[in-house]
């Protein structure tokens, strides 16, 4: 512990987010460290490395108009920490802990560090309460539980804010008509995008938490904002007791930052010129959410993922799917029919839906229903491709009742528009329509 | 991170600042020694000092670790919990062991008896199992001494002449395989209760296996799956940079359910070693050897161990990052050079064989693989499918369509097929090889029909051969698949051939039916009557 501050001016080196500082005593890996810029900002920075008394930093904001003669570096002999309180909720802050909307900012409890601590698998409850979001295709097919984190792989121009919005509005948990305190979190946002959540946020009853990065803001604060929105997350569960949905949109900003970044730190790339520890550092926030044994709250996260070109085997939505527990597959094929949501429900996959699910849950029967959609509308998706070749005419009567079995799943059950369907009427719409086809339900 | 230091050891074990980071010496120059940090290393500064301990990373073996949880250093989760709450916040030396319980030795040997290394010298009841105390692999003397009844791990077993004392527990370094007297090849078969695995593609214990799948294709929940099932003695299970969440729901599973061959609750059989994607790396590297090390302490007691990893993708990603962190030269897409031998190495550790107490002991491994993009000819599987006995390919389109487990019946294959199929002839049933012959054929035959279905039409097909369509699928839907979290999640081998000398006999007479003249509609008809 150092009881006096130390500026320095011995910085030798600038590039990018990047300064190496010369003679200082006694740094930490993690430090922060606060940039006097020459016509009198401050910024923060980081600790990345060090190297016998040569320090390397990385800055969080624009490095634009530093010199090496007027900048001075001074050392906090701490690391990143998060201003925390219950009046938090409710207010808006930019990717930096600044508020966003005109209000002072708040008297912190406590401050905690930003990134956090792992969970000991051993203290982890299992998620297994089911969460209504309103949407078919989620809560009959691919059912969401308290804890559990659940991304929206989405594409370019499909309509995933919408979707996202609708789950904002009507998520319930089973137990009551409980609602959640919405943390959200937004990296390299339009203004477009901005307006629109905005006024979701604003229209919504219960409390939210918002930290919004714009498009043109600096990207590394993309890398911060999630990891501000988690730990307000982690504090507002388990310490005050409330359930906490976490909407992280869109983690492909994310990425793209984190690569930036490493490739400014002129490290290995790996696939895709990603880092090679994406996988651990995405790791280390979509990990956050979960349950406590004997805690109250939970975080449940839905981050949102647009898959560059379409493709779920780029690297940023397939390390997001090893790590989540399933995925949500908008379609651009559905979209372009014009069913909402348009939500595929074969690469769907919900992993923690068979704990939340059945008698004191939802229904007995909806392990049943469940399978046996998917079982026909895989069937009708597969003769879509035998009717291409031979045509209509050429298939058994069998066939083709399957056929207009996954037309109609994909009209009815899955394009409900924007009404909010309980789970009850969920199930009853898909055993009309499979009783709607005499198909069997076993 | 680098230190001035000299007079350490390649591996050794530090200490790293005044936080007592856990740490191993990765590289040795002149002056200089380059340490990996198993921890945060957040706040830990230029000037702090290192402690080497003079070994390497060791575990401690003893009886107590059944039923336990570690993390990838081999620290218990649930008295870590106990001591700092629910999240893992510093870093903190906790034995794996527990030093103050009682346990009630047996000797075996007697005083003046001349003790091997690796010999038992008597034994506790650890649950169900009886536990060996051995001496240690590297230990021998003659007993003066030795103590019976109520011992505690920290007292000594006794003395022996030459005034040393019996250890009643000792360590073992990680990444050394413990010695053996010679091993065999793998002949008897590891029934998993899946019938896809135990009828098609069948394990033989002191075997290996992979399963490599995309992620979603149900790697983990086969894993578990035979975890629970298996026909072996003890399961030793590394949760290895996966899910938190899956992992809890894994540890209240094995709280409840028992083993189906012993009806003891399947949490007295286990050890579980946990590094979830989010603790450190590096931990997540050792995690692997951590757990096959107390895997092969059960093996020299002469018990047949399971070893699971879930998953080794993420053990070569750990392997990956602390290499570019040295500034190694990379290998293919990153990983260092060295993967490959790394892992043949590793997989090694398998096998049947007799221990230095003369008893038969197995080590059977399955390793669950995640490739990138469910791309199979990505480094990680290449370079298991050097070495591994039985590979089982996880289908990304089969989950699509909840056909579990996902596993591909034209693209896996079991090296042990021929040495296990004597033992299922002689055990279950002579018929055994006939119906897996019949089976394949009929899977593969419907594999041709259906690109002339698809130009022709199923319409378009003859009866013998729609009706060979109906026979796959059923063994597809009903043979193949398996719903884990239903009462048909565990298949007996018995069961197995039941299911498919039914479908093969329903098969044959509807076949019959046809030769007769009668259309399949009425054949089928027939039959349901």
């Amino acid at each position: 512990m150092r009881l006096s501050e130390h500026i320095y001016r011995t910085i030798s080196t600038i590039a990018g987010p990047l300064l190496f500082v010369q003679n200082v005593f006694s740094a930490r890996i993690g430090e922060v460290v606060t940039i006097h810029t020459p016509d009198g900002r401050n910024m923060e920075a980081e600790v990345l490395e060090i190297e016998g008394d040569t320090v390397l930093i990385e800055a969080y904001g624009g490095t634009q108009g530093l010199d090496i003669e007027r900048t001075s570096v001074s050392f906090t002999d701490a690391i990143k920490k998060v201003p925390l309180s219950s009046d938090i909720v409710g207010r808006i802050f930019n990717g930096s802990f600044e508020p966003k909307d005109g209000a002072p900012m708040f008297i912190p409890e406590r401050l905690t560090p930003i990134t956090g601590a792992p969970m000991n698998p051993s203290a982890r409850a299992r998620p297994a309460d089911f969460i209504e979001t309103g949407f078919s295709p989620i809560d009959g097919l691919n059912t969401l539980v308290r804890g559990q984190k659940l991304p929206v792989f989405s594409a370019a121009g499909l309509p995933s804010k919408e979707v996202v919005a609708a789950i904002l509005r009507n998520s319930r948990l089973a137990d009551s008509s409980k609602k959640f305190v919405v943390v959200f979190a937004a990296l390299g946002l339009t203004f477009h995008e901005y307006a629109f959540y905005l006024k979701v946020l604003e229209d919504m009853k219960t409390g939210f938490v918002a930290f919004v990065n714009m498009a043109d803001e600096p990207v590394m604060e993309r890398l911060l904002a999630p990891r501000f929105a988690l730990t307000v997350a982690e504090y507002l569960a388990f310490e005050k007791g409330m359930d906490i949905l976490v909407i992280i949109t869109d983690m492909t900003n994310y990425c793209d930052a984190l690569r930036e970044i490493s490739t400014a730190r002129e490290e290995l790339p790996g696939r895709r010129g990603y880092p090679g520890y994406m996988y651990s550092d995405l790791a280390s926030l979509y990990e956050r959410a979960g349950r406590i044994y004997g805690k109250e709250g939970s975080v449940t996260m839905l981050p949102v993922v647009t898959m560059p070109e379409d493709d779920i085997t780029h690297p940023i939505p397939d390390l997001t799917g090893y790590i989540t527990e399933g995925q949500i597959v908008l379609s651009r094929e559905l979209h372009q029919k014009g069913i909402f949501p348009p939500m595929d429900v074969l690469p769907s996959l919900s992993r923690l839906m068979q704990k939340g699910i059945g008698e004191g849950h939802t229904r007995a029967d909806h392990r049943k229903v469940s399978n046996n959609l998917y079982k026909y509308y895989a069937k009708g998706r597969d003769l879509r491709r035998l009717e291409a070749i031979v045509g209509r005419d050429g298939m058994t009567k069998a066939d083709i009742l399957m056929l207009d079995f996954a037309d109609a799943f994909e009209r009815d059950f899955v394009g409900q528009g924007m009404t909010r369907r309980t789970v009850i009427e969920t199930l009853d719409t898909g055993l009309a329509l499979m009783r709607k086809f005499s198909l069997e339900v076993n | 991170m680098s230190v001035d230091l000299k007079g350490l050891k390649l591996y050794e074990r530090v200490y790293v600042g005044h936080a007592m980071l856990t740490g191993e010496v990765v590289r040795i120059e002149k002056d200089r020694a380059v340490v990996q940090v198993y921890e945060d290393t957040r706040g830990l500064a230029a000037s702090e000092p290192v402690k080497g301990v003079g070994r390497p990373l060791t575990v401690r073996l003893g009886p107590g670790l059944l039923g336990g949880m570690f993390d990838g250093l081999q620290r218990p989760l649930e008295r870590l919990k106990a001591e700092m709450g629910p999240f893992i916040t510093g870093s903190r030396e906790i034995y794996a062991l527990d030093y103050m319980k009682r346990w009630e030795f047996t000797p075996v040997l007697k005083n003046g008896d001349v003790v091997r290394p690796g010999q038992v010298i008597g034994t506790v009841q650890e649950g169900q199992f009886q536990h060996s105390m051995m001496s240690g692999p590297d230990e021998s003397g003659t007993i003066a001494r030795i103590a019976e009844g109520s011992i505690s791990l920290d007292e000594p077993l006794g003395d022996y002449t030459d005034e040393r004392e019996i250890p009643g527990c000792h360590e073992w370094p990680v990444r050394i395989a413990r010695p053996f007297r010679r091993k065999f090849s793998p002949v008897e078969p590891l029934i998993t209760g899946q019938r896809s695995i135990d009828f098609l593609f069948p394990l033989a214990r002191g075997g290996t296996a992979i399963f490599p799948g995309g992620f979603g294709t149900g790697k983990t929940i086969l894993e578990q799956s035979v975890a629970k099932f298996a026909d072996v003695d003890i399961v030793v299970y590394v949760g290895c940079g996966e899910r938190g969440n899956e992992m809890a729901d894994m540890i209240a599973e094995f709280e409840e359910l028992r083993d189906p061959w012993t009806k003891r609750p399947l949490r007295e059989r286990t050890v579980l070693v946990v590094n979830t994607s989010n603790m450190p790396v590096a931990a997540r590297e050792a995690s692997i050897y951590t757990a096959v090390t107390m895997a092969e302490y059960y093996r020299d007691m002469g018990y047949h161990v399971l070893f699971l990893a879930d998953s080794l993708s993420r053990w070569a990603e750990a392997l990956r990052e602390i290499s570019a962190s040295l500034e190694e030269m990379p290998g293919e897409e990153g990983y260092p050079t060295y993967l490959s031998s790394r892992l043949s190495g590793f997989m090694e550790r398998a096998g049947v064989v007799e221990t230095l107490s003369g008893k038969i002991g197995s080590l059977s491994m399955i390793l669950s693989v995640s490739p990138p993009g469910g791309d199979f000819t990505e480094p990680v599987t290449q370079a298991c499918l050097r070495t591994t006995g039985a590979f089982l390919m996880l289908d990304t389109s089969l989950a699509h369509r909840r056909h579990y487990p996902a596993i591909n019946w034209f693209q896996s294959y079991s090296l042990y097929a021929g040495e296990v199929a004597v033992h299922y002839r002689k055990k279950i049933s002579e018929e055994w090889d006939d119906m897996l012959v019949r089976c394949r054929q009929i899977l593969q035959q419907e594999e041709s029909l259906r690109e002339v279905a698809e130009i022709v039409g199923a319409e378009g097909l003859q009866d013998a051969d729609r009706l060979l369509m109906r026979t796959a699928e059923r063994i597809r839907t009903d043979f193949l698949q398996q719903n884990a979290y239903s009462e048909d999640g565990f298949s007996p081998p018995e069961k197995t051939l039941a299911l498919i000398k039914r479908i093969i006999a329903d098969h044959d007479r509807a076949g019959g039916k046809l030769k007769e003249g009668m259309t399949l509609d009425e054949a089928i008809k027939a039959e349901d009557k």
